[in-house]
């Protein structure tokens, strides 16, 4: 039997929908995500099988639902809210910050907020400035959160059934320009444990270390440099906190090169963070080259298509960073 | 929609309140502990023996405990950073609050909290939140815990302030929670100031009942500084919230005590904090009891015996505590 391929977009849905039919404590919540679908038409269907008090349609009233998922979580529910843009986050900041990612610890352990913020984040679609950031480090900052960002079909189901089940508050970003790839993704259930990185493709002369849409990207030129006998390792993080540091540590010391790819703006981003990891422990005795990174340029995204390409990385970028010091 | 103003005073007091000597005798006990609670709490900050800081609701007992009586055991209450009177209303023990203001591992949170966060989950205290309006929308959370899982005697109460009237997250929140039906009871303290600034100066309508009216909710209002009142505007209110939905309760009182520790009251004359001195919560439930003749002289003083001492133990019991360990400085990040 072939295997069966579904999108991005229907991987997410059919976790959200196995672990609802799994646990009545979890309910999705957000922004047009009713009869609208969402957004993105992620979750076609699921008003028609679990009904309005399980797929909970809010006002445009960031602070106010996500809240309530706090609020809900701390009382017993399981809530997956939806953020329509990853964005927003930024109009209901103090819930995040101050508030999901304090609760247990400040406390003292007596609470727990087991809720998943998904959201779609980062740009190419033309969106502009306040609709296309990607603002993953700024979450992987603060203690008491823990950040996804899955690349891939088969992942964006195993990490997202993962996230439902576990008892923190789990920020879920799924790249908007990967909700219509495919891949294959088994019809029955399986997880993927939230901290533990994949190795997408082998290699023995330069380890691109990567996560989310980049790491197609990472793909495409480890593939065109094959084609020259130069091998490179694609890693894929998926989970930035809690991060896989020794995936990370042992792929640079087998192949001595490092390349940290991030669709985010590259100043201040989550690259620094593993390059740290990596500078900091022994694979730094095993490098044969500096460290180069390849982010967004720093800038607001622009909205013309052309701007657009040239401030977010692409191929061609990455590809370039590798040359230098493969 | 209606506005129910509540002038409910002691001297029109509800006969059969008069004849439950318990409850009575419970809620001065409960106002007395948090009075001598927050003094304690400032002498041992000015001697140097606390550390961080401190808000305190000394004038506002009649508030935070008439409310917190009169909601049910399993009620759900969210307070603020000046949350230590309602938070002994709902049951929290003195010894553990005590213990956490002085960063004890027996402290209600282990001392990761402090003053300002002493939520207690087991007493339904969900949580103690340092941002201001913060807790509303959390409220509304616990609520849709309640509607979903359809319990059918349970309300979730959100203490707010006049300053946190004006944050979004509470004009959010009320919309939130009344548009899905909601079980939640916002209730409003008044006590006129947001850190220094008086009401007048924060909004141009200072009648914050008419808060309600654009959210399609109910308000109920009553003097704060008159327990029996906000409890039996309380109780009515929470009625109306199982039946009906969520409501606005707000509370007149007065913070006699300043903002924080660091507060040198320069927005405020003396003579203003005298008057409401003269009317504070405590005092005056005690001289109803007396005037009535429902309680004898020897009781109330008691009572005031009783609350002393306890905070005594409680504070001795504090001191012999241990720090947390360090070792465990970074447990419960994370579940």
């Amino acid at each position: 039997m072939p295997e069966r391929e579904i999108t991005y977009a229907e991987a997410v849905r059919e976790a959200m929908c196995e672990e609802m039919r799994l646990d009545r404590d979890v309910y999705f919540m957000g922004e047009d995500i009713g009869v609208h679908c969402g957004a993105f038409g992620i979750s076609a269907g699921m008003l028609e099988e679990f009904g309005p008090d399980r797929v909970i349609d809010t006002p445009i009233s960031e602070a106010a639902f996500v809240g309530a998922g706090i609020g809900s979580a701390i009382t017993g529910m399981r809530p997956i809210v939806e953020l329509m843009f990853s964005d927003f986050m930024a109009v209901c900041y103090d819930q995040i910050i101050n508030q999901a990612a304090k609760t247990r610890y400040m406390f003292g352990g007596q609470a727990k907020v087991p809720m998943v913020i998904r959201t779609p984040s980062g740009g190419g679609t033309g969106a502009a400035a306040q609709h296309s950031q990607s603002l993953e480090q700024m979450y992987c900052h603060v203690p008491g959160l823990k950040v996804v960002v899955p690349s891939t079909p088969y992942d964006a189901k195993g990490l997202l059934k993962s996230a439902v089940r576990d008892d923190n508050c789990v920020i879920f970003l799924e790249q908007k320009l990967l909700y219509c790839t495919k891949g294959v993704v088994p019809e029955e259930g399986y997880t993927i444990p939230l901290g533990s990185a994949d190795v997408k493709r082998e290699g023995k002369d330069l380890s691109i270390i990567t996560y989310g849409r980049t790491v197609q990207m990472s793909l495409a030129v480890a593939g065109r440099l094959a084609a020259e006998g130069r091998s490179v390792e694609v890693l894929d993080l998926r989970t930035l906190s809690p991060l896989d540091t020794d995936a990370i540590i042992g792929s640079v010391k087998k192949t001595k090169k490092a390349v940290i790819v991030h669709e985010a703006v590259k100043f201040g981003g989550f690259g620094g963070e593993i390059a740290a990891t990596i500078a900091g422990s022994d694979a730094f005795y095993c490098l044969e080259a500096p460290i180069k990174r390849v982010g967004a340029l720093y800038s607001p995204i622009p909205f013309n298509p052309l701007l657009e390409r040239t401030v977010l990385p692409g191929e061609d970028r990455i590809e370039a960073a590798v040359r230098e010091i493969l | 929609m209606e506005c129910v103003v509540n002038r409910l005073s002691c001297a029109c007091m509800d006969e059969s309140l008069s004849d439950d000597r318990e409850l009575l005798r419970e809620m001065l006990e409960k106002m007395t502990v948090a009075r001598k609670f927050e003094e304690k709490v400032f002498e041992l900050y000015c001697k140097g023996l606390l550390h961080g800081t401190i808000h305190l609701g000394i004038g506002e007992e009649a508030a935070g405990v008439g409310t917190a009586m009169a909601l049910a055991p399993d009620d759900y209450i969210l307070v603020t950073h000046r949350g230590h009177g309602p938070a002994i209303g709902k049951g929290c023990c003195v010894n553990a609050m005590m213990a956490e203001i002085l960063g004890k591992q027996s402290g209600v949170c282990c001392g990761r909290g402090g003053s300002m966060h002493i939520a207690d989950l087991d007493k339904g205290i969900l949580d103690a939140n340092g941002i201001v309006g913060a807790n509303a929308p959390i409220a509304c959370g616990a609520a849709l815990t309640i509607k979903l899982r359809g319990i059918k005697d349970r309300v979730c109460a959100a203490f707010f302030g006049d300053g946190a009237a004006n944050q979004g997250a509470v004009h959010e929140s009320m919309n939130f929670a009344a548009v899905r039906g909601l079980p939640v009871l916002f209730c409003l303290v008044n006590n006129q100031y947001g850190v220094s600034m008086h009401i007048s100066g924060a909004m141009k309508e200072t009648d914050l009942t008419k808060r309600a009216i654009g959210y399609g909710m109910k308000s109920f209002e009553c003097d704060g500084n008159d327990v029996l009142a906000v409890y039996e505007t309380t109780k009515e209110a929470r009625e109306y919230v199982l039946r009906e939905g969520p409501c606005l309760l707000v509370e007149h009182t007065y913070r006699t005590s300043g903002h924080s520790k660091s507060d040198r009251n320069l927005y405020r004359s003396q003579e203003e904090i005298a008057q409401w001195e003269a009317v504070n919560p405590v005092a005056r439930f005690s001289n109803f009891l007396l005037e009535r003749g429902l309680f004898a002289r020897e009781e109330i003083d008691g009572i005031d015996r009783y609350s002393k001492d306890a905070i005594e133990t409680a504070v001795r019991l504090a001191f012999a505590a241990p720090d947390p360990s360090t070792a465990g400085a970074i447990d419960d990040v994370y579940a």
